[in-house]
């Protein structure tokens, strides 16, 4: 799914925000957006599904919408994706449907086991990768109607792969309840030159980790 | 050429929100809160535990300490270098959004910095929660196109001998820098020396001085 969430590249979004001393919140409802996300991820998820959630926005509102904002709005397109929540509910703050949980809420000790244990997403499925430290690989340009981590700026290039992470959980699969397709996760480097024309020559390179499906052999 | 204005909102500078914004959204949300609270989605002791985790316990002070014992001690240097997740509970942190850790070393020759250009993807048990300008649009897009210009901003500036490796989190790898250490700190204890390292640093943006 093409937008603006993609925005590696761009160049004029003006100078960066620098503020000395910041606080972890800006505001208490920005602390409550944050722990809400996190705790219905045990009913929302999985974060793939969150994230997708926040790029579906639509372009113009995610550009003029704060980070927790945006936040904000993903646990609602999530709630209402799966039934639990609707708009005159959220308009209103008061529960009219009631949908069946499957489990009670994480209370605070399943929420310190949470932020204490992760969420790890490789897994051992003993798949043999395909590619080796060294090889050159091509990005494919694959449409993609939902959730994908191939950023536009790669697709189309050639990179080299400089390490090789495990079989790690697949996000194009797992966002859409299409289950994990776990397979091998790669760092592949790309250079200045091949991302952003045949006339540069900084010497600035460009990591960016990438899953098998969506590489092929050069 | 105008590359930037000032006379539109910019909704990413969070601490210049005007209070009817604020308003309206600690309104939206406390009805998010108490929905979500009636459906049975979230309890209030594990949000409450939540907000506690990530404004008080976690921050770069964590990281600060991995960073310091890298500097005293090179064979822990080695296993963080080799295996940083590993190396990193050695110090007892570990978590969320840090399940799989790289680290990677600052030098004369090559200047690593860490971005996510799709989202926010950041170190959490090492680094807390991201800081603004981390998050923001200019950050995101920018980085990996003109580092140079955008670690200018930050006060950084590199000879042209010097490579620079942008690592893009688009996975669920997250990324430490372990900055060069200043000359003349060789006395300082671990300790101390974990006052001096800043936040921005781990990430890649700027340097360690000496104190």
């Amino acid at each position: 799914m093409n937008n603006i969430h993609d925005m590696g590249g761009m160049t004029q979004f003006g100078p960066i925000p620098q503020e000395s001393n910041e606080p972890v919140f800006h505001a208490e409802w920005e602390k409550k957006v944050f722990a809400l996300n996190i705790a219905t991820l045990a009913f929302l998820g999985p974060v793939d599904r969150a994230r997708h959630a926040v790029e579906r926005m639509d372009t113009v509102e995610y550009l003029n919408s704060s980070y927790y904002q945006r936040w904000l709005r993903g646990i609602e397109i999530m709630g209402k994706d799966l039934g639990y929540l609707s708009d005159e509910e959220i308009a209103t703050g008061k529960e009219i449907n009631h949908k069946e949980t499957p489990h009670p809420a994480p209370d605070a000790a399943m929420i310190e086991g949470l932020s204490r244990g992760g969420v790890p997403a490789d897994r051992e499925d003993g798949r043999a990768p395909a590619y080796k430290v060294g090889d050159k690989v091509l990005v494919r340009n694959l449409e993609s109607k939902g959730h994908n981590r191939a950023t536009n700026y790669v697709k189309g290039k050639v990179g080299e792969i400089t390490h090789f992470n495990g079989s790690h959980v697949l996000p194009d699969s797992h966002a859409h309840d299409l289950g994990e397709n776990s397979q091998p996760l790669y760092t592949v480097r790309f250079e200045a030159k091949t991302l952003w024309g045949e006339n540069v020559d900084r010497k600035d390179c460009v990591y960016i980790d990438l899953w098998e499906d969506y590489l092929e052999t050069v | 050429m105008t590359t930037h204005s000032h006379d539109h909102p910019n909704p990413y500078h969070e601490s210049e929100r005007d209070e009817a914004t604020n308003k309206a959204m600690t309104e939206r949300v406390d009805k998010m809160e108490a929905l979500l609270l009636e459906k049975g989605l979230v309890s209030k002791e594990g949000i409450e535990k939540l907000a506690d985790i990530y404004e008080n316990d976690l921050g770069p002070m964590n990281g600060a300490k991995v960073v310091a014992r890298a500097w005293v001690d090179a064979d822990f240097k080695q296993r963080l270098l080799a295996d940083a997740t590993a190396a990193i509970a050695e110090l007892g942190f570990g978590g969320l959004q840090g399940e799989h850790m790289v680290a990677k070393e600052n030098t004369a020759d090559i200047h690593n910095v860490v971005v996510c250009t799709l989202c926010s993807c950041y170190p959490w048990p090492v680094l807390g929660l991201p800081p603004s300008w981390y998050k923001s649009f200019a950050y995101r897009s920018k980085i990996v196109i003109e580092p140079r210009e955008v670690l200018a901003e930050f006060g950084t500036t590199l000879s042209d001998d010097v490579e620079v490796r942008v690592w893009d989190s688009s996975a669920e790898i997250r990324y430490l820098v372990i900055p060069e250490q200043p000359e003349g700190t060789e006395n300082l204890s671990e300790g101390e020396l974990a006052e001096i390292i800043e936040r921005d640093s781990m990430i890649g943006v700027t340097k360690v001085n000496a104190p």
